[in-house]
């Protein structure tokens, strides 16, 4: 049996409408968490994700399945008796209360005797980076700020498992970015497993060890960030994480011919030889002929070129009217004029780099 | 700068110009009769009435205890009505927010058509006469009342209870007309109250009775200080319900005032007691103030 900090089996969940119906929340999950471990739930909102948290750290009774943290079922225990702190999205900082006592209110609690409780406070606030900040009010600090206090709260009382629902989608992009960082390097530091939900795919690229894409309630893959981007089993993961292309058709020894005759060229291997399928080229993926003359191509009609600043993003369509975006690097200049005038462009790709996925992975 | 005084002056001038309305107000119908009734609480009473020209300090001493030596000895009567009057005050207060602070918490979560039909609820006494509901009460409680006959005819006791001119009997009134003033304010704290600190109480381990005390109480800790304020203050100098409900037996400071001004015809006496109730009352919103302005402070920091 695998050593995991969080074992879910079957778990499952269905809400209630207001209109009479039910939503499953949970499809019978399984999943596993390693011991430091950094996992991330990515899903569009109403996927799951946040309902899963919640069982974990028991704040949602589940229909059916069971919930181990640590060897031990957690399923029927209150959240107070669960060793798992969350950061919530909001913060949820008591306001009033002081930096110190919100940071050491899960030590307080837990009966720790005031000097002790303080000293482990400063640590807490030290790691971090709020060194001194005991005295201050949850109002008196920036967004940002409260983020750490309510981190340094959460990990005060070493918990098994550290969950954190969104919390950096209050914080502006630059910050964003830095905490990403840091929550990577307090993790690791930590050594506990942090289980963090985001919609944001490039947040849980960056950060994770392993990434499970939710919707409908079902785990779509549960797989290392480069696995889910470079090759994602089903048409959803794909179209979720990442711009994609995506061509579906009738697979031939290395040729994927869609019904309105655009021919992708792939690496054949064992499986993938005939049937139907899609074939997934990322935008960036997609280069400016004449590079490798040898690669097979797509020749597109131009939309739109639009400037993001380190690339062009191309939109344009096949002569058969499909839809292929690319991502062109903004040092291309001759390029982009040549574009401009012309509005067509001829798109090289290397057949390894076209992943396919197989129709019947997507229930077709 | 010149310029800078004369538009800091214009402001200032601007200012006066618009409090004069309310100032005025104040004046006249608060701070004329206040002067009014401290003046006469120093006067010596008339033998027929009115009010005699000198200055006379035992009205206060009649009930602290230094009465005028010539007419009576010290009885602590009125000391015993004023805090049997804080006693019916306090209870009040105590007894309506157990009713309304639960009840707050579960209207709070009801759907918002619910909720406003509640709310509807609790407001709609207000629109029938106070008399007219406290009278009411007198015919469930006498000795022929209703609870009474329920309670004879099913042979749980044999003779009456006495219910009404009761202490008893007057809390229960106060606390029928007050609830909605003690439900508004801790209905207002309890409804803005954040359901996902609670959920933090419970993630970082404080089971319920430590999350509802660490949590729920100081949060909501406005709405009942500011509910205990509103219901304490007219609960101490209530007449009505004394009256109709604590009978001849049972008085309390507002029937002595009342008595004093429009029977004993004592206006100085009656004016010493109105100011005592003021003195208790401005010591009870000091507190109040004092404490929700450190909370200010706290914040402001």
């Amino acid at each position: 049996m695998r050593d995991s900090i969080v074992r879910l089996e079957g778990a499952a969940k269905t809400f209630p409408t207001p209109e009479g119906q039910s939503v499953t929340a949970l499809d019978a999950i399984d999943l596993d968490v390693d011991r430091n471990e950094f996992l991330t739930l990515l899903g569009p909102s109403g996927c799951g994700k946040t309902t899963l948290l919640q069982a974990i750290s028991g704040f949602v009774e589940l229909d059916a399945g069971r919930i181990l943290i640590d060897g031990e079922d957690m399923t029927t225990r209150p959240p107070y008796r669960r060793p798992v702190n969350t950061v919530f999205q909001n913060y949820a900082l008591f306001p009033h209360m002081t930096v110190g006592e919100n940071t050491g209110y899960a030590l307080e609690v837990a009966g720790v005797a005031k000097a002790e409780r303080m000293k482990q406070v400063a640590a807490a606030l030290d790691m971090v980076g709020l060194t001194g900040m005991e005295g201050r009010r949850p109002r008196q600090l920036s967004g940002g700020q409260q983020q750490r206090v309510a981190l340094a709260r959460a990990i005060i009382a070493r918990p098994k498992l550290l969950l954190l629902d969104e919390p950096l989608s209050a914080l502006d992009k630059n910050l964003r970015q830095a905490m990403q960082i840091e929550l990577k390097t307090l993790q690791s530091e930590l050594g506990i497993s942090f289980i963090f939900v985001t919609h944001d795919q490039q947040e849980a690229l960056t950060m994770s060890d392993r990434v499970a894409v939710l919707s409908g309630g079902r785990i779509q893959q549960l797989d290392t960030p480069r696995n889910i981007y470079d090759r994602p089993n089903n048409s959803f993961v794909a179209t979720f994480v990442g711009a994609s292309n995506l061509f579906e058709g009738q697979m031939d020894n290395g040729w994927l011919l869609t019904s309105d005759g655009t021919a992708i060229r792939y690496v054949p291997s064992v499986g993938n030889v005939s049937g139907k399928a899609k074939a997934l080229i990322r935008p960036e993926q997609l280069f400016i002929s004449g590079e490798g003359r040898d690669h097979p191509f797509l020749d597109v009609e131009v939309e739109q070129l639009v400037f993001v600043g380190s690339s062009f993003e191309l939109f344009g369509h096949t002569a058969e009217g499909r839809k292929v975006t690319a991502e062109i690097p903004a040092g291309r200049r001759s390029f982009v004029g040549e574009v401009e005038q012309t509005r067509k462009a001829r798109l090289s790709y290397d057949p390894a780099a076209v992943h396919l996925i197989r129709c019947d992975a997507d229930g077709i | 700068m010149a310029s800078d005084m004369s538009l800091a002056g214009r402001r200032r001038v601007q200012l006066a110009l618009l409090l004069t309305p309310v100032s005025l107000f104040f004046a006249v119908f608060f701070l004329g009769p206040l002067t009014i009734m401290i003046v006469t609480s120093f006067l010596a009473p008339g033998l027929y009435g009115g009010v005699e020209w000198v200055f006379y300090p035992h009205n206060y001493g009649r009930i602290l205890g230094f009465a005028d030596p010539a007419f009576e000895i010290f009885d602590p009567v009125y000391l015993a009505i004023f805090l049997r009057s804080l006693k019916i005050a306090a209870f009040t207060v105590i007894a309506t927010l157990f009713v309304c602070y639960p009840a707050a918490f579960c209207i709070a979560r009801l759907s918002e058509r619910w909720k406003n039909f509640c709310l509807f609820l609790i407001t709609l006494p207000f629109f029938t006469s106070l008399i007219v509901r406290l009278f009411i009460w007198v015919l469930i409680l006498r000795q022929t009342g209703i609870v009474n006959e329920v309670l004879l005819a099913g042979g749980i006791i044999d003779r009456p209870l006495e219910l009404i001119y009761t202490d008893g009997a007057i809390v229960l009134g106060m606390v029928y007309i007050f609830i909605p003033f003690m439900f508004m304010p801790v209905y207002a704290s309890v409804e803005k109250l954040d359901w996902t600190l609670v959920r933090a109480s419970l993630d970082l381990g404080a089971g319920p009775i430590r999350t509802f005390i660490r949590i729920i109480l100081p949060l909501t800790a406005p709405g009942i200080a500011g509910g205990a304020i509103i219901v304490f203050i007219p609960a101490l100098g209530n007449f009505v319900v004394p009256a109709v409900l604590g009978g001849a037996k049972v008085m309390m400071l507002g029937n002595l005032i009342e008595q004093q001004f429009l029977s004993a015809r004592n206006w100085p006496f009656g004016s010493a007691l109105a100011m005592m109730v003021m003195c208790a009352m401005l010591v009870l919103l000091f507190v109040y103030v004092l404490a929700s302005g450190r909370r200010g402070a706290d914040v402001m920091n």
